[in-house]
């Protein structure tokens, strides 16, 4: 646990001097875990599970877009829970809302019940619909066609710099309408 | 999206590093300033006798009062700002301003006063006071809590509150200089009761707009 902690805190320091393959790794690895989090969360909230993936998205989401809080000299794990739990607690509490909270329904997807494979998010990408389309062709070009900053540039005859900046608004956006979904 | 496609995509945007949190703040607070200035001059401005005044220690001791809360009040909503923060270890910060005032009232207490106690108390600007450091307050509220969305509390009404302490603090150091009641009681209730308006108008404003 503590050597996991350390790896982490050292890809963020990595991450927040400018190395995107160290921010990349750091992701997929702490990805799992919010994952299990999540689920741990929904279960106990008697939540469906399927929603977790939904949840693991706006995590990342936050974490990206607020890591200039993260203080470099403090351990990276419990920021990162902070804002996971964080992002848990909205989600439950907007979900709360809506209509098929039905207690019996949810006897059935109690812990117990075998991990499923994880469900689909499918909230991410509702709200890239409502992007302007100049903001989503660009985040689709990344994320789907996993194409470089530099080849999406290009097919959009559109210089590196503006790609960037249209990419981050995006993003920021993004996770703007899913807070106020 | 699949969660691998949107790390990609996060990674990809990696070179976008946001300002710090208090560089934000100080900006927004320096934009909504001369706001609160110009409400200041226009409907209050300086105590004609302020060279005076300023001898007079109870005089200078509403701006040690109003200066520790807006100070103390900064120091604690840019600590939680960060979403791992909690409010442990930092209250007493919010009890210097307090202490003060206390320390105040008792040293006023010992000497001998003209006017009897309430008269003290009521004063004769309380209902300027009521008004003017919410007026006063309301830019600076505004400027901080868009200093503090750019942070990540994962307590908007309190850090909403803290951001409401933090422009009272300010407001109320441009109001001292007009108001000519200088006893620490005036200030230990007038200004009190407008710092905490302003406060609760703070925390119910984070509460909607600190979410992230």
């Amino acid at each position: 646990m503590r050597e996991r902690d350390e790896e982490w805190t050292g890809l963020m320091r990595s991450a927040i001097s400018g190395d995107s393959a160290a921010y990349h790794r750091l992701l997929k690895a702490v990805t799992p875990v919010l994952r299990a989090a999540a689920r741990r969360g929904l279960a106990r909230a008697g939540q469906p599970l399927d929603q977790s993936e939904d949840v693991v998205q706006d995590i990342l989401l936050a974490v990206h877009l607020k890591r200039h809080t993260w203080d470099a000299n403090a351990p990276f794990a419990p920021w990162l829970f902070a804002i996971a739990r964080n992002k848990l607690i909205d989600a439950l509490r907007r979900r709360g809302r809506r209509v098929f909270v039905n207690i019996d329904d949810f006897a059935e997807t109690l812990p117990g019940e075998p991990a499923a494979e994880t469900a689909p998010a499918s909230e991410v990408a509702a709200q890239l619909q409502s992007l302007p389309a100049r903001q989503r062709d660009i985040l689709q070009s990344i994320a789907v066609d996993s194409a470089s900053i530099k080849d999406t540039a290009a097919k959009f005859a559109m210089s590196e710099g503006a790609v960037r900046v249209a990419l981050h608004r995006g993003l920021a956006s993004l996770t703007a309408k899913l807070r106020d979904q | 999206m699949e969660t691998d496609q949107l790390i990609r995509t996060l990674a990809a945007d990696s070179a976008q590093r946001a300002r710090p949190v208090g560089f934000v703040l100080a900006l927004a607070l320096l934009a909504a300033a001369p706001l609160s200035v110009a409400i200041f001059f226009a409907e209050l401005g300086v105590r004609p006798d302020v060279m005076t005044a300023m001898r007079n220690p109870f005089f200078d001791l509403k701006f040690a009062v109003t200066l520790a809360l807006a100070i103390s009040a900064i120091a604690v909503s840019l600590h939680l700002s960060r979403p791992e923060a909690s409010l442990q270890g930092w209250t007493w910060l919010l009890l210097i301003p307090a202490g003060l005032l206390v320390a105040g009232i008792g040293s006023e207490m010992m000497m001998p006063q003209r006017l009897p106690m309430m008269t003290r108390l009521v004063g004769s600007n309380s209902r300027v006071c009521l008004i003017a450091i919410p007026l006063m307050s309301l830019p600076l509220l505004a400027a901080a809590l868009i200093g503090l969305r750019h942070g990540a509390p994962t307590r908007p009404a309190v850090a909403g509150a803290i951001a409401g302490l933090l422009s009272a603090g300010l407001a109320a150091t441009l109001y001292a200089s007009h108001c000519t009641d200088d006893s620490p009681l005036f200030v230990a209730t007038w200004y009190t009761i407008a710092t905490a308006l302003v406060t609760a108008i703070g925390a119910l404003a984070g509460s909607k707009v600190l979410r992230f």
